[in-house]
């Protein structure tokens, strides 16, 4: 079993915990990920590791509560324990030769994009941050990318708080002033994502993204978390566990990405349902 | 008395039923018949069957026993070189090992060795009173990578000969292919679960969620005093055929499918994993893990299972009794047709709507067999112009498996073949010093049975090396 070590909730549907697993701790790097059961007979979850503590031996997590299983974590506090937490899984994100980068998250995919800004910001790598949300009832971890960037750009959706409008409009408004970065990593929804890697394209600046299938084992087994590459005119099949997360934004085929992801989203909505009804008469 | 020609009937669950659940189809025998069926042993002096078992058990040793009823005496003999009894009696291919080689086999049935093992290893796990006692420790650890079959066995070994093993798995569950592939209904995951209870009860420490390449790297297990590496890593990424359309939702591989069945468990009522059911099914492929998938669709609810083979009956890889039970259940087995591409739904006027990019139909094309290629058997070449579709909602790719890179891509030194998997010596020693490895991680997708011999293999090298022998 694997402790909750502290739970702090971010804002109302975005919950981080610490869970106790120091081989892990010792081991993980940004853009890795661990996956977890919560208990006994659940489902086994993906979830990119948003930070680690080596010497207290703890791995931070930050989810969304989507589905029935980020349900059931929701409901664990600080002093329960995690029936599986396994990891670090994936290949951590590149950081070589890069002076300039641009950090791009949307929504919980800024949990993720959080260390990978920092650690780029611990490298003397200089950082722009442009941080997006749907409003500012749902902004998180503001402060933590301020201290890691040189530059910070919040935007919201509805315009409630920082600048209005989503993340692709200041990258442009950027690229188009003649900004230079040596690589553009953008991290959350599957759409911004494929929109971010168009916005850069014209500019030919790289552009890394995060991707997040649904998996199973995590190790290159199940071959549940493939996604298709377009290279040099060709289909290139990839399983994000074993070759990613991190791909090249303009290799991704995001359509199909962004189908794949749904398989299950008549199941997914039914258990969430089911789960929520659970606790209230619970 | 005159020697029974055929062998006892295995009781089944009838074919209609057993399609209907997910309880084992072969009942096992009873104490009657499997006494009977020892009595059908000549006892022959050469023991052809020894050699044809890749553990080597005492077979005639352990007949005899079951001649006199002494069914926990048989357990012992068996017990003395396998480490899973119940497992392999259940899912060795006998009939190209022991009982191909049996001497009654030269005229009549051979010897039902398989069965008679089951039966030795239920008797004795329905019975068994108190723990099994380990040997006295030598204090010499070894690090066993994986818990499937080949990992089991080596730590089994090992553990008897007094060494501290601890073996890591990287899923929640020990058992590897014992319990993420093969399926409840031909091996129920509790008779897994008892097997490996023994080993622990014999000292064998299992840790599970820890992904070697990942979690720790081989050089840190010696770093934290383990002396040998045993790595039974397993078979790796699933293989796709490469076709248009593999992408779609409701096509899975057979690792994928049988997962989501079998360790996640969807196949019971109200599963928190997710599985496709009902509707029509594909399964494309001919080996064990393509009869495993085909059954498994039956038993998740499928109206009409299709098993899509590119080569005929003569050259499909699975066991005939798989095959066979799949044809009872219903399994509609089309041979010598290959698909060529997947087809999606797409509704032209609804973007949105929610059975787009799910499977709507596979397309397949006839083969015949022509010249035999360098596996011995004749290629499947199409015959032009012979495209056909069946319409499916589910399509699983059981083609095969390409070795896992987690643990070569962080072992310096460590010497693989040319399709990846590691190279060993005949002792299972790989190209790093106290390294061994066996069972699919060095050989691809192969046998249980086969994977056991080759950890049973590394632990007589293993236990030479360290004790200077």
């Amino acid at each position: 079993m694997y402790p909750i070590v502290r739970k702090t909730v971010l804002n109302p549907t975005v919950t981080q915990m610490e869970i106790a697993a120091p081989l892990v701790a010792k081991k993980a790097k940004p853009g890795q990920f661990i996956i977890l059961r919560v208990e006994e007979a659940g489902e086994r979850i993906p979830l990119t590791i948003a930070g680690t503590d080596p010497e207290e031996g703890t791995v931070k997590i930050i989810f969304q509560v989507v589905g029935s299983t980020t349900e059931r974590l929701n409901r664990k506090q600080a002093g329960d324990a995690l029936q599986d937490f396994v990891g670090p899984l994936g290949n951590p994100t590149e950081t070589d030769g890069i002076e300039r980068v641009c950090i791009v998250g949307g929504g919980v995919g800024c949990a993720i994009a959080m260390p990978v800004a920092q650690e780029f910001h611990r490298l003397g790598v200089k950082v722009t941050s442009i941080i997006g949300f749907r409003s500012r009832d749902l902004l998180i971890l503001e402060d933590e990318f301020s201290a890691c960037s040189d530059r910070l750009i919040v935007m919201t959706d509805d315009g409630s708080y920082g600048r209005g409008g989503n993340v692709t409009v200041p990258l442009r408004e950027l690229l188009e002033g003649g900004e230079r970065f040596d690589r553009i990593i953008a991290i959350g929804p599957l759409v911004m994502m494929k929109f971010v890697a168009a916005a850069a394209k014209p500019f030919g600046v790289p552009v890394t993204v995060s991707m997040n299938p649904i998996m199973i084992d995590g190790t290159g087994m199940c071959g549940g978390c493939r996604i298709t590459l377009v290279r040099d005119g060709k289909r290139v099949t990839k399983f994000a566990c074993v070759d990613g997360p991190d791909f090249d934004g303009y290799e991704i085929d995001f359509d199909e990405a962004m189908s794949r992801n749904r398989m299950y989203a008549d199941y997914e909505r039914r258990a969430h349902e089911e789960t929520c009804n659970l606790f209230q008469n619970a | 008395m005159a020697i029974m020609e055929k062998k006892h009937e295995m009781p089944a669950q009838a074919p209609a039923v057993r399609a209907q659940n997910f309880n084992e189809v072969a009942l096992g025998y009873d104490a009657e018949t499997a006494v009977a069926e020892a009595q059908r042993c000549l006892n022959c002096k050469n023991r052809p069957c020894v050699s044809g078992c890749p553990v080597n058990v005492n077979i005639p040793d352990f007949i005899a026993r079951m001649k006199e009823a002494d069914f926990e005496g048989a357990y012992r003999i068996i017990s003395e070189t396998s480490s899973l009894p119940a497992v392999c009696g259940r899912v060795c291919p006998q009939e190209t090992q022991c009982e191909a080689k049996c001497t009654l086999g030269a005229k009549f049935e051979p010897v039902g060795i398989g069965r008679l093992e089951r039966f030795a290893a239920d008797w004795h796990n329905a019975r068994a009173q108190g723990r099994a006692v380990p040997p006295v420790s030598n204090g010499r650890r070894v690090a066993v990578i994986g818990s499937g079959p080949s990992g089991l066995t080596c730590a089994g070994d090992l553990a008897r000969k007094g060494y501290r093993v601890t073996v890591f798995e990287a899923l929640h569950t020990a058992g590897g292919v014992l319990v993420y592939g093969i399926p409840e209904f031909r091996l129920p995951k509790a008779i897994v679960a008892r097997e490996i209870e023994t080993l622990r009860e014999l000292g064998v420490e299992i840790e599970t969620n820890v992904v070697i390449g990942k979690t720790l790297t081989v050089d840190e297990l010696f770093g934290m005093g383990y002396e040998a590496v045993f790595i039974g890593s397993g078979a790796g990424l699933p293989s796709f055929m490469g076709i248009p359309g593999e992408s779609c939702k409701g096509v899975y591989s057979a690792n994928e499918y049988l997962t989501r069945s079998n360790l996640m468990k969807a196949y019971l009522e109200d599963p928190s994993t997710p599985i496709m059911r009902g509707g029509r099914v594909a399964v494309v492929g001919g080996g064990n893990v393509a009869m495993d998938a085909a059954r498994t669709a039956l038993r998740l609810g499928a109206e009409h299972v299709y098993l899509v083979y590119r080569r005929s009956m003569e050259e499909l890889p699975a066991r005939r009794e798989e095959v066979e039970h799949a044809q009872e259940e219903g399994v509609d087995f089309h041979l010598l047709c290959n698909p060529v591409e997947i087809l999606g739904y797409e509704n032209p006027d609804d973007p949105r709507d929610a059975k787009n990019g799910f499977v709507r139909a596979i397309r397949c094309i006839r083969m015949e067999l022509g010249e035999p290629d360098e596996s011995g058997r004749r290629r499947p070449v199409e015959m032009p112009g012979s495209e056909f579709d069946l319409p499916v909602d589910t399509v699983v790719m059981a083609i095969g498996t390409s070795p896992n890179p987690l643990i070569k891509s962080t072992t310096e030194g460590l010497e693989v073949n040319r399709r990846g998997g590691i190279v060993v010596d005949e002792a299972g020693l790989t190209s790093r010093e106290h390294v061994y490895a066996g069972g699919d991680a060095v050989t691809g997708a192969a046998t249980v049975i086969s994977a056991m011999g080759a950890g049973k293999t590394a632990a007589k090298a293993i236990d030479e090396a360290l004790s200077g022998k």
